[in-house]
């Protein structure tokens, strides 16, 4: 397990707006990978698995390190101070779609360990920039307050208890695969979410030592609300127990719709801010599926960063490393967003 | 303290008192025990619902009640409220003494929610544990002044507990202090035993301590609990409260459990009751209670039998005329009119300035008060009434100045409304017509089946400014979509209303709008008709208005089309997958007689108690369940009063023998053929009096729940079974009392009369059924259920309706109704099968035990082509005919 860096980081913070990779997805669909490349060599035991495994991104930590290996050093080359795990779907909830739930916490591991081994050999080349691993934990395709039956709104198809057990295990995974951070995102139902800090807590408290987390909601339209149907300020003071150094959003409406909600979110939340969106919105003619140009996320997320709503900014889906090199020239000589901290209230007389 | 539902809820220092709802609480509200109780959780979230509307920030959960399985209770609720947006927007109180019930609220909810409570009661591990859970489910808690030796009941000991609570939280959990409440114990006073005389000036006391001593945490309390002696006597309870809340507010409590329909304005109660109270609630005097004890006796009931106050007579006419259109007071209108008309004639004014001046300003008085929901509809309509006579009494004197100047009144614009050709249902139609007069509009109302080209010639013989559409059954809705095609055929630009009980918005953007270049806009219930009218005539707002509906109809549009609905199975599945009785084990009973019988002339009396008045405030637009509705703090006085007024309508109509009460009744031997249901003529079953095409369900089902069809709960060829079928009304005669009120401009008797028709119509059937089960058929001769029991349908057997979900094609009543001879009932339908008279009740007797309603839901192509060869119609007709089925 890392030692906790929060300190390190809100120094860092404090100084200089943080620049997050990427998207991970997008990369990996240009190799154009084949399903006995998911597959990987026998000794992965997965050639006679019953299921296709083609699609299921994370299942490549395993099979293809390689592959993850250098979309990471892609990012950390184009100037990305954090990178994520290839985990976004490695809860045994997710992966039981392809019928490797038994294996979430070696997916998860696994890709906590190849991202560290990269960030390390950055760290080595230039130690005055020191490079950051946060383990991903994605919305799982089964949300804890949404029914999935419309003749009956009260039936849910995940428990709380599920999903805190999940979470606790990937994450349990990318603590001992060497995560800096946890980074609890694409956060549309916030009770999902909740679920997850509930079992990261239970971990941190199995561990008796704990690492920063950052917490990312998605809004997913224009009506300027989550999934689930909260409000940006609902969705902060649902999380906001958790006490992450960072939150954020990222996802679905790309920079240019997402501003209003960020602004709000930068307004009431007393810790550091994060906004990581896609390349605009989507859309399937395009090679990455996604229409915006480095320059254009740039010029957004610059804008952000001017009216000082941000502290760490990247990119989401449809980004890719020439994004993120043009996001940090563009807010390389921006301040950071300064934290109101409301400290008194939580840490009484 | 930071709270969310959907949206968030701060509470701070300088906030106001924040109200929790505490009527979702089955210890505290006996509707709402008795709706989970009866497993009624649909009543249950209209509770919560009317909470959220009634101005509740917070809405209070308990399920502490002995029957219950708490948890389970307490889990469902919270996963319905959270698929409610008007509910679900405010933060939950998660209220429990046990906390595994707590526990599992927490689980349910995505904002951030308050626990009430935890507690030092079973020593401190115990209170750190709950309290490092709540921390990590993330809500904030109520830290009852309860410790290891019992609910803290002095000043000293309240603040003692509440210190330690404080310390541990803060100091071992790393607990936000700002997410601390501390619920120092409301106690009832004025009990009569001493030592709690002074509990009230304690828990004031407790809190100035508390907002002073630990800093950022807050205080709440249960206040009914204070007046808790004088239940019973709700004029003293609730000035209680409202002193209790006065003294405790400046003292720094935050929040409050409470029911905010029953809280008072300190100023404005009664001085002396005020004072006893406070002499109570601060404990001013040895001799309070008694004091209080003695008033409380004068005071009691004298809300509910109000001797009528006249007291408002002595005020200026323009003040009288207010008041006897916000309270719906007619006695008077007619001597105050003319007063206010004399005055203005003295000073030389025109008739018209008294509609202009101070009746309009009484109405404007009940827009605002109706528009804030601060008025309800039932009201409104009698406001209408008081207007209507007022106004009656001046037209002869316009018509005489008219005559002398040629001049015409100004209104606000000319609207014509119309029930559409084939549809006979004008209830709603009519209470939009009253509101928008109400409004001061001018409205022509061509009744009901009203061909389109009545509908255009007269929009254009009158020079509308708008023509409203209205309709309830389905078919109506092609209709409406017909008025609008020729509408644009015939170069209108004015705009067009749509409302009624099967319209939407979805229908309207999809179904009705394409077909007409002008606006057209769904009005969803009366008290909207004023503002998109005034919206759509209003030169500065029409434009903007217009594109922003366009707009949300385009996208409603987009959505309709993207939107893939239901997974279906082929017919031929649907069909494998059928519901199948065991026939073997199954003798269906014989009914007493086969053939038809006519009923004439019924007594009203014994179906008068069949009556489900749930319906009758959906039909006033009061919403909830019946009979909880008439204890709710926003809609009870209307929905009490409105019924008090129905049944005072229905003894009239009973003892005046207003109404007439006719059917017909009669069973045949029958078989299931496939999916339809085969009437014989007669025991040779070679000769089919009625084919019943019914229509099977074909979206996915969960495994194990067959695809359901009326036709599975009849036997196949083989085995001898029967069906029986009726028509009945209680509408008979309505039409000459219809006509007395509208003469004397009642339209607000005229709608009730209709309500209570429809709801005797539909006791009728009621009635009817369970003769039938007892005697006619016969097969549950011991059949002995109080009405409640009937209005659950907890009894064997079905009484499907055409044109209702489980069969969905309305066409049927035409050879339904021949079949029964209801013409010799005075019954008929029209060509787009509606029931003539209007309150009538008609559908078919099923017996067997395991007949059920169902919805029959979207279905294929196949089976529209099936349906089409079955019934011997093109697939054009039935498509038509089955529209709302196909999506």
């Amino acid at each position: 397990m890392q030692p906790d860096r929060t300190a390190e980081l809100s120094a860092l913070l404090d100084r200089r707006i943080l620049i997050l990779d990427g998207a991970m997805g997008t990369m990996i669909q240009q190799r154009r990978l084949s399903e006995s490349d998911f597959r990987g060599a026998p000794a992965c035991g997965l050639a006679g698995h019953a299921h296709d495994l083609k699609g299921d991104n994370d299942l490549l930590s395993i099979t293809q390190p390689d592959v993850v290996r250098a979309i990471h050093d892609a990012y950390f080359e184009a100037g990305a101070d954090i990178v994520e795990t290839n985990t976004f779907s490695a809860t045994s909830i997710a992966q039981a779609d392809y019928g490797l739930a038994a294996r979430a916490h070696e997916l998860n591991r696994a890709a906590a360990a190849v991202a560290r081994e990269s960030a390390d050999r950055w760290t080595a080349r230039t130690p005055d920039r020191p490079r950051f691993v946060a383990g991903a934990l994605g919305p799982t395709n089964r949300t804890a307050s949404i029914s999935p039956d419309v003749h009956d709104p009260a039936a849910r198809n995940v428990t709380f208890d599920e999903l805190a057990v999940a979470y606790h295990d990937a994450a349990q995974g990318l603590v001992e695969g060497g995560v800096d951070l946890l980074l609890v995102e694409t956060v549309i139902d916030t009770l999902n979410a909740k679920a997850a800090l509930f079992g990261i807590a239970t971990l941190f408290d199995e561990l008796g030592a704990r690492l920063p987390l950052i917490v990312s909601g998605t809004i997913t339209d224009a009506s300027g609300r989550t999934l689930s149907g909260q409000t940006p300020e609902a969705f902060w003071n649902s999380v906001m127990h958790a006490e992450p150094l960072s939150v954020g959003l990222n996802c679905a409406l790309g920079a240019a719709l997402m501003r209003p909600y960020l602004e709000e979110l930068a307004h009431v939340a007393d810790t550091y801010v994060s906004c990581y969106p896609n390349a605009g919105l989507p859309n399937p003619m395009s090679e990455t599926g996604y229409d915006e140009t480095p320059a254009e996320t740039a010029r957004l997320i610059a804008d952000f960063a001017g009216s000082g709503f941000v502290n760490l900014v990247g990119g989401c889906c449809g980004t890719t490393p020439a994004h993120v090199r043009a996001i940090a020239e563009a807010v390389a000589s921006i301040a950071p967003r300064k934290v109101a901290r409301r400290a008194a209230l939580r840490a009484a007389a | 303290m930071r709270l969310s539902g959907l949206e968030p809820l701060n509470i701070g220092d300088d906030s106001l008192f924040v109200n929790v709802g505490e009527r979702t609480n089955v210890t505290g509200s006996r509707a709402f025990a008795r709706l989970i109780l009866a497993d009624d959780y649909a009543g249950a979230v209209e509770i919560a619902r009317q909470q959220v509307a009634a101005g509740a920030q917070i809405i209070d959960v308990n399920m502490d009640e002995a029957m219950l399985d708490s948890k389970a209770a307490m889990t469902r609720f919270l996963n319905l409220v959270a698929g409610e947006p008007d509910i679900a927007r405010v933060p939950v109180m998660i209220d429990s003494s046990k906390w595994e019930v707590i526990e599992a609220g927490l689980k349910c909810v995505q904002g951030k929610p308050i626990v009430n409570s935890i507690s030092l009661k079973e020593g401190e591990a115990e209170f750190l544990r709950q309290a490092t859970l709540v921390r990590r489910y993330g809500a904030a808690a109520v830290v009852m002044a309860f410790d290891e030796r019992g609910q803290a009941d002095s000043y000293e000991r309240r603040a003692e507990v509440c210190r330690r609570a404080y310390d541990l939280l803060v100091q071992r959990v790393g607990f936000p202090a700002e997410d601390i409440v501390f619920d120092p114990n409301v106690f009832a006073i004025a009990t009569g035993i001493e030592e709690h005389a002074n509990y009230a000036v304690d828990f004031i006391r407790a809190t100035r301590w508390i907002r002073e001593h630990l800093p950022h945490a807050l205080v709440s309390g249960g206040i009914s609990n204070v007046s808790f002696s004088f239940r019973g006597n709700e004029p003293v309870r609730e000035a209680i409260h409202t002193v209790f809340l006065f003294h405790a507010i400046r003292a720094g409590l935050s929040m409050g459990i409470v029911n905010a329909g029953q809280l008072g304005v300190y100023d404005e109660l009664d001085p002396e009751l005020r004072e006893r109270v406070e002499d109570v609630v601060l404990n001013r005097r040895p001799d309070a209670t008694e004091r209080l004890v003695s008033f409380a006796e004068t005071v009691k009931g004298k809300a509910k039998d109000a001797i009528e106050d006249l007291a408002w007579r002595e005020g200026p006419v323009g003040a009288r005329l207010t008041h006897a259109l916000v309270k719906g007071v007619a006695t008077f209108i007619v001597e105050d009119t003319e007063e206010a008309r004399a005055a203005v004639a003295a000073r030389g004014g025109r008739p018209i300035e008294v509609i202009e001046g101070p009746l309009m300003d009484g109405m404007n008085v009940v827009g605002d008060l109706f528009g804030a929901g601060k008025m309800f509809l039932p009201q409104v309509v009698k406001s209408a009434r008081v207007m209507k006579q007022a106004v009656a009494h001046l037209v002869p004197y316009i018509e005489e100045e008219k005559r002398a100047s040629g001049e015409a009144a100004r209104s606000k614009g000319k609207l014509v409304l119309a029930t559409v050709k084939g549809d006979v249902h004008d209830i709603g139609k009519n209470i939009v017509g009253v509101v928008l007069q109400c409004n001061n509009y001018d409205v022509v109302d061509l009744g009901v089946m009203v061909p389109a080209q009545k509908i255009l010639a007269a929009a254009r013989e009158s020079n509308a400014d708008a023509i409203g559409l209205s309709g309830l059954i389905t078919p109506s809705l092609e209709e409406m979509a017909h008025v609008a095609a020729e509408m644009q055929r015939e170069g209108f630009t004015v705009p067009l209303l749509i409302g009624g009980a099967t319209t939407s918005r979805v229908h309207t953007a999809v179904k009705i709008a394409p077909h007409y270049a002008g606006p057209v806009v769904y009005v969803p219930d009366a008290s909207r008709a004023v503002g998109v009218a005034t919206s759509l005539l209003s030169d500065e707002q029409r434009a903007p208005y217009v594109a922003e509906i366009a707009a949300d109809y385009e996208r409603i549009r987009k959505q309709h089309l993207s939107k893939k609905g239901p997974t279906l199975v082929p017919l031929a599945f649907a069909r494998a997958n059928a519901f199948h009785a065991d026939w073997s084990a199954y003798a269906p009973p014989a009914p007493t007689f086969v053939g038809r019988r006519t009923l004439a002339n019924v007594d009203l009396a014994p179906i008068a108690e069949c009556i489900d008045w749930g319906p009758f405030f959906q039909a006033w637009e009061l919403s909830g369940p019946y009979p909880a509705i008439l204890d709710d703090p926003v809609v009870g006085e209307a929905a009490r009063s409105v019924l008090a007024e129905g049944r005072a309508m229905l003894k009239r109509v009973i003892d005046g023998r207003w109404l007439t009460a006719n059917g017909a009744v009669g069973f045949w031997p029958a078989n299931a053929v496939g999916d339809d249901i085969v009437l014989w003529t007669d025991e040779s079953r070679a000769t089919p009096a009625l084919a019943w095409r019914n229509l099977r369900q074909q979206a996915e089902r969960p495994p194990g729940k067959p695809h359901q069809c009326l036709a599975d709960f009849v036997a196949p060829v083989g085995t001898p079974d029967y069906v029986g079928a009726f028509a009945v009304t209680a509408g008979i005669g309505i039409e000459r009392k219809l006509a007395e009120f509208t003469q004397a401009h009642d339209d607000y008797s005229a709608l009730m009369l209709k309500t209570i028709a429809d709801r005797l119509a539909e006791a009728f059937a009621e009635w009817l059924h369970r003769r039938v089960r007892v005697e006619l058929w016969g097969y549950a001769p011991g059949e002995a259920l109080p009405n409640d029991a009937l209005i659950r349908e907890a009894y064997r057997g079905i009484r499907p309706a055409p044109g209702y979900p489980a069969c969905p094609d309305h066409a049927v009543k035409a050879p339904l109704f021949a079949l029964l001879d209801a013409r010799s009932a005075g019954m008929s339908v029209t060509e787009s099968y509606a029931m003539w008279p209007a309150a009538s009740v008609s559908g078919f007797y099923l017996a067997h035990p395991d007949a059920r309603y169902f919805a029959v839901g979207r279905i294929g192509g196949d089976q529209l082509e099936d349906f089409a060869r079955r019934e011997g119609i093109s697939p054009d007709a039935a498509r038509r005919r089955l529209a709302p089925n196909l999506g």
